[in-house]
């Protein structure tokens, strides 16, 4: 089984402009465990709503870079957005789903796909032109590589185990968070 | 992308560009609203129509309303103002996520057709319709109301002045009476 934090740690290398938005839980505490970024913006209401998050920015800043990273839980609640996404076939965003087919945050129960469904075949369905499931740590390099380069929507389906990880908290500051994200992507004059 | 928004009485080369969707069309590009998030409404029907066809807005087909203030924090974040199109019953559905637009400080702009209040074919609308304008309230809206045609481009404009100009949520109910006085509305 995948080790997240390591695999988490793998696609943030050289991450350079690359735009991070999270979604509720582990998800959080695998990105900010490397470190805190104003290019970082952790999502901490609205369960299921990341990946449209994703959809609005990618499509606000078609020369940026967007990788989504959240849970199973966190797909799973808004499957219609992947939907959305496929509809409106945006190449510069990324949809890296951790999914270890429990609710971590609230006792380990199972989800849905802990069970029979299967995220990346939802993802193709809805139209996502490069899905990718993560065999090993190996794939990381070629999943990082391919959040930089455009060639999307890609959303990577990655197995994670369950092994309990430091819950490391960042920011909450909503507003704070919007104020650094906006000036740390300023597009050069 | 294979979508046509052809409705019958509602092509865009035709019509008044007096008709209120025109006037709240105006209004946006004036504004520089660079995103329209919609789940599909007869009411909206002719906006939904000037928005995909014209160069200046990106309209995004929503599975559900709920999806709504979500594209609008992204569209924040990349930088652009976004606007949300929907039916009264469809506010429902984004109690929880408009919390994003309160929490990021996310300007937005909701555009509502009211249901379920005057001569609707469908009663199951009254439970929604009749609490919209107080749970947009509850959930942080300036909301304004919208009866006659003529009202339409002011009170759109003094909503995304006050949304966009001072980073606060507001939301227009359009009586269904009055859409009903468009062809093709709600009847």
């Amino acid at each position: 089984m995948l080790d997240r934090r390591e695999f988490v740690g793998r696609l943030l290398k050289d991450r350079g402009n690359l735009m991070v938005l999270t979604g509720l839980g582990t998800a959080t505490f695998d990105v900010a465990a490397y470190g805190d970024n104003p290019l970082n913006f952790y999502i901490w209401s609205a369960m299921g709503c990341t990946a449209m998050v994703g959809l609005g920015l990618a499509m606000a800043r078609p020369d940026c870079r967007v990788a989504v990273i959240a849970g199973d839980g966190d797909v799973l609640m808004a499957l219609g957005s992947l939907a959305t996404i496929g509809a409106k076939q945006p190449s510069n965003l990324s949809i890296i789903c951790l999914d270890n087919a429990h609710y971590a945050a609230t006792g380990m129960q199972p989800s849905a796909t802990a069970g029979s469904t299967d995220l990346a075949a939802v993802a193709k369905g809805c139209g996502f032109k490069n899905v990718v499931i993560v065999a090993g740590l190996d794939d990381a390099e070629a999943v990082r590589r391919q959040m930089h380069a455009n060639s999307g929507p890609m959303f990577v389906h990655a197995r994670v185990d369950t092994i309990s990880q430091p819950r490391i908290l960042p920011t909450r500051d909503g507003y704070g968070m919007k104020h650094r994200f906006l000036q740390a992507s300023a597009p050069p004059r | 992308m294979g979508r046509e928004f052809l409705s019958i009485d509602h092509k865009s080369s035709e019509g008044d560009a007096d008709d209120w969707p025109d006037r709240i069309h105006a209004v946006f590009k004036r504004f520089n609203i660079k995103q329209v998030g919609h789940v599909p409404d007869t009411g909206h029907a002719r906006l939904l129509a000037l928005c995909h066809n014209g160069d200046e807005i990106n309209d995004v087909g929503l599975t559900t309303e709920a999806e709504g203030p979500a594209l609008v924090l992204g569209a924040t974040l990349g930088g652009q103002r976004a606007a949300l199109l929907m039916q009264s019953s469809g506010v429902g559905n984004c109690i929880n996520t408009f919390s994003l637009l309160k929490n990021c400080g996310a300007p937005c702009v909701l555009i509502v057709t009211m249901r379920g209040e005057f001569n609707d074919f469908n009663p199951w609308q009254v439970p929604m319709g009749s609490i919209t304008e107080d749970t947009l309230k509850l959930c942080g809206f300036r909301v304004y109301r919208v009866d006659r045609e003529t009202d339409v481009e002011e009170v759109v404009a003094a909503a995304c002045d006050m949304a966009y100009g001072g980073n606060l949520q507001a939301a227009v109910l359009l009586s269904q009476r009055m859409i009903n006085r468009m062809k093709g509305g709600h009847h």
